[in-house]
């Protein structure tokens, strides 16, 4: 089987992702297969060194494609596909990936699978497995036909399986198209440093939306003093800006690490575990004992968060 | 510049979710919808940007549960107009942006608003899907448009706290992660009064030749890799507990 990868990048550095990806695309391949690379970029060849556990990188330069501007980066990648299908195309659904798999899938008429943590593809019948609402609910999906684009969530393949020595054949391929385009890219900017830096606290007391109000995060700020660990927050704190952004765990936040890691009323949606499922210990506290974040936690504690962590407090 | 939101209704996650009898859906009868959140953060968005630059925001919702009080809702919070589609749409984001971009097209628009991504969302991103079919570009995970110039200035978020500026030429598609504020908040009787004093179109789904691509085979909870140790008892032994696993790890 033919199984494409594309690199995702950022600042001349690779997406962690796109090993994990690689390497799931080798064991998808199996003998006789071939794994393919898709990397596009301004003066960004040299990545391709790194893609060793590709058969092959296809390599696009392009002005437009020095950051990454969606709309050059949609008619790259489906430039690059285009004569070379069919196949199965590995994404991360990350925010680059969420524009790149959906459009590109659209464009070229190729199915689209989101949320994926699984893809098993069988005598070339292409089964992908999803996380639905919010890791409540599982899908297994059979594609019609045999390519698909496939979204990974980041964290289901280890990423050790995809970095491999050895450079790997370089096809350049030149673009169309790119020259008039109605997104033009201005300027990254990189967060504002915080008050605190929580991917430096061995203890963080991390909150999701079950704290309900801005007055009760109090409550955590009083745990994490005890421990003298930190108050972090799940997104839809940060969105009502009850907590700056620095402070956000999860997919469009940071990623921790701590000692300890306390959830309080944080059901343990995809994107927030992707911030935070490598943390030493996690205990998580969240009246619904059906809560997958009880999935990744080492201690769980299905009660009223309000009746417990007073209680701990004391207790410290 | 007018703004058209789409606005979806999702399963409330804080139900709990069974599957049906076939396996390959979920047991709708006692489901509870709410609208998808990050649909929510869109119209709350495109009235920032109203509120900011003028121009128009088109509420509109493929009909469905609780649809009618979801797009008084919009009304209530100053939507200008709110559509609902209706017709033969299947549930799937290929069927739903089909049918979106059918009515889209028949308005008077500059931007599509829309959430990022809905729980649902098997067969992709409704939005960018949606842009395609329009076939204008699109920008996902936005958390800010202001007009600039000609055009907008949109940000983009990326992983890390790392954003991007991006300057744009609508007509465009954004897929909104969170709005520059909290979604307003509207109370009953004002979602009330908008039901009587609010127009709600109705426009027909048109043909809607596509498919999602796949079909589920399977729905199924995620098996459990054992997960927590789950500590039991009153709110002072769970803390007692609790304080001694704590103690011993740090």
């Amino acid at each position: 089987m033919k199984v494409f990868v594309v690199a995702e990048h950022m600042k001349g550095q690779l997406a962690e992702t796109t090993f994990e990806l690689l390497g799931k695309a080798r064991a998808l391949a199996g003998d006789g297969g071939e794994v393919i690379a898709l990397l596009g970029g301004h003066g960004h060849k040299d990545l391709a060194a790194q893609l060793g556990a590709a058969d092959k990188v296809i390599y696009a330069d392009h002005p437009a494609l020095e950051q990454f501007n969606p709309q050059a980066w949609c008619k790259a990648v489906t430039q690059m596909l285009q004569g070379r299908l069919p196949g199965l195309v590995l994404v991360s659904y990350s925010s680059q990936g969420m524009d790149l798999a959906s459009g590109v899938g659209t464009a070229l008429d190729v199915p689209v699978l989101a949320y994926a943590t699984d893809v098993q593809a069988d005598g070339g019948r292409i089964t992908v497995t999803s996380q639905l609402y919010g890791g409540k609910i599982m899908a297994e999906s059979a594609v019609n036909g045999d390519s698909a684009i496939v979204a990974m969530l980041a964290g289901v393949a280890p990423a050790d399986a995809g970095r491999a020595e050895g450079s790997p054949a370089v096809e350049e391929v030149s673009l169309e198209g790119l020259d008039a385009l109605q997104v033009t890219f201005k300027e990254l900017v990189e967060p504002e440093g915080g008050d605190v830096d929580i991917t430096k606290a061995d203890v963080i007391v991390s909150v999701g939306r079950g704290i309900q109000s801005e007055e009760n995060i109090e409550m955590a700020e009083a745990l994490a003093q005890k421990l003298g660990g930190v108050v972090a927050a799940s997104r839809p704190i940060v969105d009502a800006k009850w907590l700056p952004k620095s402070r956000q765990v999860g997919k469009s936040g940071l990623k921790v690490k701590p000692k300890l890691y306390i959830a309080l009323g944080i059901s343990g949606a995809p994107e927030h575990i992707e911030g935070m499922k490598d943390s030493e210990t996690i205990i998580a506290i969240n009246s619904d004992p059906k809560a997958p974040i009880f999935e990744y936690a080492h201690y769980g504690v299905a009660e009223d968060l309000f009746d417990v962590v007073p209680a701990l407090t004391e207790k410290l | 510049m007018n703004i058209v939101v789409p606005i979806k209704q999702v399963p409330d996650l804080v139900e709990e979710l069974e599957i049906a009898a076939s396996g390959k859906d979920l047991d709708r009868e006692w489901l509870k919808y709410k609208i998808n959140e990050f649909d929510d953060h869109a119209l709350e968005e495109a009235l920032c940007f109203k509120e900011a630059h003028g121009g128009q925001v088109i509420a509109v919702a493929i009909d469905g549960e609780d649809v009618d009080k979801a797009l008084y809702t919009a009304a209530a919070k100053g939507a200008d107009r709110v559509i609902k589609i209706t017709g033969e749409v299947a549930d799937n984001s290929h069927a739903h942006a089909r049918a979106l971009a059918n009515v889209i097209g028949q308005l008077d628009w500059n931007m599509v608003f829309i959430g990022v991504q809905a729980v649902d969302e098997r067969d992709g991103q409704t939005g960018v899907i949606l842009a395609h079919y329009l076939g204008v570009p699109h920008i996902s995970v936005v958390t800010e448009v202001q007009q600039s110039g000609g055009g907008v200035e949109v940000v983009k978020e990326f992983g890390g706290g790392i954003v991007a500026k991006l300057e744009v030429q609508p007509p465009a598609v954004f897929g909104i992660q969170a709005a520059r504020q909290t979604p307003r908040y509207v109370p009953v009787a004002k979602v009330r009064r908008a039901m009587r004093g609010t127009e709600l179109e109705e426009m027909d789904a048109g043909s809607v030749d596509v498919t999602a691509g796949s079909e589920v085979v399977r729905l199924f909870k995620p098996e459990s890799k054992g997960g927590a140790e789950m500590i039991e008892g009153s709110p002072e032994e769970v803390a007692a507990k609790l304080a001694e696993i704590i103690k011993s790890k740090l």
